[in-house]
């Protein structure tokens, strides 16, 4: 019993620089992800973002087809480096409703002339309401809604070429 | 009778040409990455100073999602002044700051949280004070024992 006491506060030594020395090697995650998958989108009425599209409210979302429902914003960098895979998801029969967060009706125009516009419907988010209401931490996210209005995907940050496929393929199992 | 400049105007028309593209710029560097002025409550204090001294205690424990290391009071980050402006808002319309925690927490997890939930995960932190003061009592209970003895 008193051999067993004495060697008992090595031990502790012993998993505590385990510990650590495990959380040194693990790759960080700083990301935030929505508590809202599997749960219907909150209810949200926005006001047209852009001068040529309608703005978008919840009812909009639920059309019995899975949708991409992309937030981003005209000040947002990696919101343009991510608009060519948009453009190339609505090419391929995606339908996608934009949210633009924080923005201007005259910047979002200038943003969609520049970059292209892949969007159906576009909603403007000025005080980021719906964007805490999804859970969402920055610009740009999207989120896969089914056609009952669930939101069944996350994707954190700018949509890259080989992000492609895997949108395509929650899209698809939204669909079902 | 000449007119002479004092030496700040002197100095001050002669840098203006330097400052006035950087004065220029700053504003727009001010309000980082959004053109908009802030959300209504975003830095404005509620009317009445009870509800804004609740508004304020439960700001202090809420995160910002963009700076992850402050909380939202302290933060200058967009999402933050957003978020403090919509608490505000509920918390004027008479909203229970525990509820609306509830609410942040059903989206970005307890994480948002400065304030230690009940979470089972949580329970060892709840019962570390009792185990070590359980522990220091033992020990202290058997040495003064063991120093009676001889």
């Amino acid at each position: 019993m008193r051999s067993w006491l004495l060697w008992a506060p090595l031990g502790l030594f012993v998993i505590f620089i385990g510990l650590f020395a495990s959380g040194l090697f693990q790759p960080d995650d700083r990301q935030i992800h929505s508590g809202m998958l599997g749960k219907a989108l909150p209810a949200f009425t926005l006001p047209a973002g852009a001068s040529d599209r309608p703005g978008l409210s919840t009812a909009d979302l639920k059309t019995g087809k899975p949708r991409l429902l992309n937030i981003f914003a005209s000040w947002c960098v990696p919101c343009a480096a991510e608009s060519p895979q948009l453009v190339e998801l609505a090419r391929q029969g995606v339908t996608i409703d934009g949210v633009a967060i924080r923005d201007a009706r005259e910047d979002v125009d200038g943003f969609l002339k520049r970059w292209g516009n892949p969007y159906g419907r576009i909603g403007l988010d000025a005080r980021s309401a719906l964007q805490l209401s999804l859970g969402s931490s920055g610009v740009p996210e999207s989120f896969v809604v089914d056609g009952k209005g669930i939101i069944r995907y996350q994707h954190i940050g700018e949509i890259r070429p080989e992000h492609i496929a895997v949108i395509r393929q929650k899209l698809a199992e939204a669909a079902q | 009778m000449t007119r002479r400049l004092s030496f700040p105007v002197m100095l001050a028309s002669m840098l203006a040409p330097i400052l006035a593209p950087v004065l220029a710029l700053s504003p727009v560097s001010a309000v980082a990455q959004t053109a908009l002025p802030p959300a209504p409550y975003a830095d404005t204090q509620l009317e009445d100073p009870a509800l804004e001294a609740k508004a304020r205690d439960f700001m202090l424990t809420i995160r910002c999602v963009t700076c992850q290391s402050q909380s939202i009071a302290d933060s200058n980050a967009s999402m933050a002044s957003d978020l403090r402006s919509e608490i505000r808002t509920r918390i004027k319309a008479g909203e229970e700051p525990e509820a609306i925690r509830r609410w942040l927490i059903e989206r970005y997890g307890n994480w948002i949280s400065y304030t230690p939930t009940a979470d089972p995960v949580l329970w060892p932190l709840w019962a570390a004070p009792v185990v070590l003061l359980l522990v220091g009592g033992t020990l202290v209970g058997t040495r003064l024992k063991r120093r009676k003895r001889p």
